[in-house]
């Protein structure tokens, strides 16, 4: 029972991280049939953010809102910078531009901060252990499943209820439908990117609380972790995203708990087994995304 | 109202209109003929904003549009229903008509009482309101689609081909509800290939072929040209 309780709560905060990082790519892709190649370096973004802002004597909060704000501005100036000027163009355009932009923002923390890690504030909480039914477990396991759990019913409620989000969903099944309609393209794109930009924030404070510092290439893995669950959950599909979140939270933890020591640094290796072996099963996805559409 | 002059569209190395130019007066229904690939659907997506146009111009209202964005004509008052009758599948009916009232969002009380009324004239929308538009049948998912371009009470309606794929029955009740609007004063451009039940309801019409306009005049003119089934034969 305990290690059932253990196990549950290992998938879920890192279920909630994964699917926060896949929804944050495919809000992106639902709009523009494009991976963000540069997401990563959202995450990268607000963790310097957090950083430069550790000498201001700030409260935690504080700085972690201005991180995430700086995600989010990053994520709106990647539409003005890398995709708006060649939108038009082809989409091969679009994905060398994501991928300079991702080489650029890297080499800028390279250049102008250090290639060394460097230290991030983190509130107390962060490193305390809470023990309930016999578990002990890190309070940001706990922290990291509230968070996921909060944003996620918020996403939800307002890509239901807002003019905004019903106009993202349109958008997401046809882009020219929806600006016939009057939306116009531009904003939901920076809405796209905005929402893209929080959500990586929030990963960001989460993730990097795992290590306490922040290196350049800090945002390639949850990248690929992004890219991997979206795979699996289905491009097209925001529910797909957070169920391949889960899923592939599911595996790993199953691996962890499961494969003998001298195996377990090869745990990678058997993820994407899995993940090859359900691409084989369901090609598109595990959740089929909406019909048609095509980018503009 | 509209003024279409030597309108030129074309994909890639293919040119699917090569010369057309055309009018509408305020209030007036015109009806846009063709065969198949005769450039009908690419003037109306043109004029809409969807494509642009290689060469010549659009005026509304004396204001030369011909290179404004989809969501720009729709704020000019002019509203589209493709023929592809893309409704949004994912979203419900009630969705799909809050989101052809985008740009009057702020008009709560007026945007309500326009959706009573299209209930009114689509009992069958009020009754599905909370369905997917994927589900509905095709005849409904033409009703909504031409309801959601209708949300944004606009002056000027583009109708690409409503009765494509559809039963005779449910066509005839959709030329009825067209001719119902031209009746309440909307100016609308019908592009159809089924020229007979068009040229019943229209005041005026064009037939394109090969990308230019091959002959127009009156609805009544173009009914009685003899020539008419030849020149859909031939292109």
């Amino acid at each position: 029972m305990t290690a059932f309780l253990q196990f549950t709560i290992d998938v879920l905060s890192l279920g909630g991280a994964y699917a926060l990082m896949a929804l944050g790519l495919v809000i992106v892709y639902g709009i523009l049939r494009l991976v963000n190649f540069a997401h990563g370096e959202l995450i990268m973004v607000a963790g310097y953010a957090m950083y430069l802002a550790s000498g201001s004597g700030l409260p935690w909060l504080v700085m972690a809102a201005f991180a995430v704000g700086m995600a989010i501005l990053t994520g709106i100036a990647t539409d003005y910078v890398a995709f708006r000027p060649v939108r038009a163009k082809s989409v091969t355009a679009v994905l060398i531009t994501s991928f300079a932009f991702s080489t650029l923002v890297q080499n800028a923390a390279l250049l102008f901060i250090s290639p060394r890690p460097r230290n991030v504030p983190l509130p107390e909480v962060f490193s305390q252990t809470v023990e309930f039914a016999g578990v002990i477990t890190p309070a940001r396991n706990l922290i990291t499943i509230a968070a996921a759990l909060v944003l996620l019913a918020l996403f939800s409620f307002v890509m239901r209820r807002s003019v905004i989000g019903i106009a993202m969903r349109a958008a997401a099944t046809n882009f020219t439908m929806a600006r016939m309609c009057g939306v116009p393209a531009n904003l939901i794109i920076s809405t796209a990117f905005a929402i893209s930009g929080l959500l990586a924030g929030v990963v960001a404070m989460l993730w990097i609380g795992r290590i306490g510092a922040v290196v350049p290439g800090i945002g390639l893995e949850p990248l690929l972790i992004a890219f991997i669950a979206t795979v699996i959950g289905g491009m097209r599909s925001l529910q797909g995203a957070v169920l391949g979140g889960f899923l592939l939270a599911f595996i790993d933890t199953t691996l962890n708990f499961t494969l003998p020591q001298d195996l377990l640094k090869f745990r990678d290796a058997f993820t994407f087994s899995l993940v090859i072996l359900i691409l084989l099963w369901r090609p598109e996805g595990l959740v089929k995304g909406p019909a048609s559409g095509q980018r503009t | 109202m509209l003024s279409v002059s030597s309108l030129q569209v074309g994909y890639g190395a293919i040119r699917a209109v090569h010369d057309v130019s055309l009018h509408l007066a305020e209030g007036e229904l015109v009806t846009l003929l063709g065969a198949n690939g005769a450039g009908k659907s690419s003037t109306l997506m043109c004029i809409a904003g969807a494509i642009r146009a290689t060469a010549g111009v659009i005026q509304l209202d004396g204001e030369d549009v011909t290179s404004a964005s989809p969501e720009a004509m729709l704020r000019k008052g002019v509203a589209t229903v493709p023929e592809t009758r893309d409704v949004f599948p994912d979203l419900t009916v009630m969705e799909n008509l809050q989101l052809g009232a985008y740009i009057r969002r702020r008009d709560g009380e007026g945007v309500e009482q326009d959706r009573q009324r299209l209930f009114e004239m689509f009992p069958v929308l009020a009754e599905r309101r909370d369905q997917p538009g994927g589900t509905l049948s095709g005849g409904e998912q033409q009703m909504l689609v031409i309801a959601r371009a209708l949300m944004a009470r606009p002056r000027l309606l583009l109708l690409d081909e409503p009765s494509l794929g559809l039963a005779p029955t449910i066509v005839e009740r959709i030329f009825e509800m067209i001719e119902g609007l031209k009746r309440s004063g909307l100016t609308i451009l019908l592009v159809e290939q089924n020229a007979s039940m068009a040229l019943d309801i229209a005041d005026r019409a064009y037939v394109l072929r090969l990308g230019g306009i091959a002959a127009e005049g009156t609805a009544a003119e173009i009914a009685a040209a003899t020539d008419l089934k030849a020149l859909y034969l031939s292109g």
